[in-house]
């Protein structure tokens, strides 16, 4: 379990922000923190894995206590057992994939782990590969894979989908949630994609200038007026049409687009661009195999 | 035709550009990545050999080394080190004089470089100093390469501070750009032409190799 108290004021393009938030998060649990940017996440991670100083606060992971200002307790993010993957990768350059991984390799650790992830990740083909001959998502599944190589007891995601394309995002959605369970990790993840939160995470945490404004479990939390749908799927709504009486709204579901006919009092409060649920009750659904 | 001065000229700027590569490294480092308020005197002191008369440098060198001076007589006495007309002292005023020309590649190299990537290493586990060797440096090759270069080049160039420091001491302090002098003021047209058609076409081939492995030629050729 890992606890933390943590306020910092920070510089945040909108001015000076105080960052100032409390949370616990159980021993293997998926939480994220939702917000727009600028709300202080990527913030939150750095301090949590020790690349930023606190104003003041408290981290602790499992009774060890990796920092409290009273005490002046400081550890060092070499101390800290913490998985790290950026939106942007980082992978060195200058190392083969597989040297990337084994680079991570603690000193005296088993170097059995780096093939146990190259196999779990699909890495095999590429190992010999330099990053820069690398698409963004074969990227982002190394970079997964050598964050979990020292078996971190924490994982920290930093928008780790945000520069990816649909398809891309739902594999490795996929893969991220398959470490998460073999590994049994806590893992924080910063996302704000409703539908990759609804997807990953078992709470979601929701962080607006510096505070934690709302937390609960993801389809709670995005819907807040209580629906009793059967179907309810999020997306993103493209266009707003108005067609004789009524409006169409064309949405983006996963990596469908749909139609759907709306009157004027719910196009009211849509724009484009807007997070929503799609949500269907009472209507006969066809189920049908799909012959792959 | 003595060649002479030339081995000494390479000999010099060869010593002198390992002297800096080791001294460049931590002080391109620490001016990368500091925050310490002395930064920006630090920066000025590193400059001010491109835009300071060699001579100025090759001067005070002169008065602070001088046995009759403190420094230069505690050096003499204690270290047995005589900077002043001999090629130690050489070796120091050049590492002072091409300093900026190693520091100031590298430090855009290292400044140039995604903070992340330091980062990932140190939350990996990894030591300042193994992130250094095996993180930073490796990608920073064609800085390197340039600092190297520029600070060789720049060496085998130098005349003022090596004037007034070294003199011109056959076999000791006469190097290349030295002994041209020397020949044209006997009016030795001929071996001066030698010395600088010689100087002329070695610095040439250097900087052009640069230009040529910076520049991805070298890659494209071999592939």
């Amino acid at each position: 379990m890992i606890e933390f108290r943590l306020t910092k004021k920070l510089l945040a393009p909108g001015g000076e922000m105080f960052l100032d938030v409390d949370l616990s998060i159980e021993k293997g649990e998926f939480i994220t923190i939702y917000g727009q940017s600028g709300a202080g996440k990527t913030s939150i991670l750095r301090m949590l894995c020790g690349l930023m100083e606190p104003d003041d606060g408290t981290i602790a992971l499992d009774g060890e206590i990796w920092f409290n200002k009273a005490d002046r307790v400081d550890w060092k993010p070499q101390k800290r057992e913490v998985g790290m993957v950026f939106q942007d990768y980082m992978l060195f350059p200058n190392m083969t994939v597989k040297e990337n991984l084994l680079f991570a390799l603690p000193k005296k650790a088993e170097a059995s782990i780096v093939q146990e992830l190259i196999e779990m990740m699909e890495l095999g083909e590429l190992q010999n590969r330099k990053p820069e001959t690398l698409s963004g998502g074969q990227k982002q599944r190394v970079a997964l894979a050598r964050a979990l190589v020292a078996k971190p007891k924490l994982l920290l995601l930093d928008e780790p989908l945000s520069a990816l394309d649909n398809k891309m995002r739902n594999k490795l959605q996929d893969y991220i949630l398959k470490i998460h369970k073999h590994f049994q990790l806590t893992t924080i993840l910063i996302s704000h994609d409703v539908a990759e939160v609804v997807k990953l995470s078992d709470r979601v945490v929701e962080l607006d200038n510096g505070k934690i404004i709302r937390a609960g479990k993801p389809l709670e939390l995005f819907t807040s007026n209580h629906l009793s749908g059967k179907f309810q799927f999020t997306g993103q709504v493209l266009n707003i049409q108005k067609e004789d009486v009524v409006y169409v709204v064309t949405i983006l579901i996963d990596s469908n687009i749909v139609r759907i006919v709306a009157d004027e009092k719910e196009v009211e409060a849509l724009n484009i661009g807007d997070h929503i649920v799609v949500a269907s009750k009472a209507f006969n659904p066809v189920i049908k195999r799909i012959n792959e | 035709m003595n060649i002479d001065p030339l081995i000494l000229t390479f000999k010099l700027a060869t010593v002198t550009t390992v002297v800096l590569l080791l001294v460049g490294i931590p002080l391109a480092y620490w001016l990368a990545y500091s925050k310490s308020r002395l930064k920006p005197i630090i920066e000025t002191l590193v400059s001010m050999p491109i835009v300071l008369p060699p001579t100025v440098i090759g001067f005070y060198l002169l008065v602070v080394f001088s046995p009759a001076n403190a420094i230069g007589s505690w050096l003499n006495e204690y270290l047995g080190l005589r900077l002043i007309f001999s090629f130690e002292g050489l070796v120091f005023a050049s590492v002072i004089y091409s300093l900026p020309f190693m520091v100031h590649p590298i430090q855009a190299g290292f400044s140039n470089l995604p903070k992340g990537l330091k980062e990932t290493a140190y939350v990996m586990g990894k030591s300042r100093i193994t992130t250094l060797l095996r993180v930073l440096l490796p990608n920073i090759k064609p800085a390197l390469l340039t600092g190297l270069v520029l600070a060789f080049a720049h060496t085998i160039g130098e005349f003022g501070v090596v004037l007034m420091i070294g003199g011109n001491i056959p076999e000791k302090t006469r190097v290349a750009s030295i002994a041209i002098y020397d020949q044209v003021e006997a009016l030795n047209y001929n071996v001066a032409n030698t010395y600088s058609l010689i100087l002329f076409g070695i610095t040439f081939s250097i900087l052009l190799v640069v230009y040529l492995v910076n520049g991805g030629y070298v890659k494209r050729w071999f592939r």
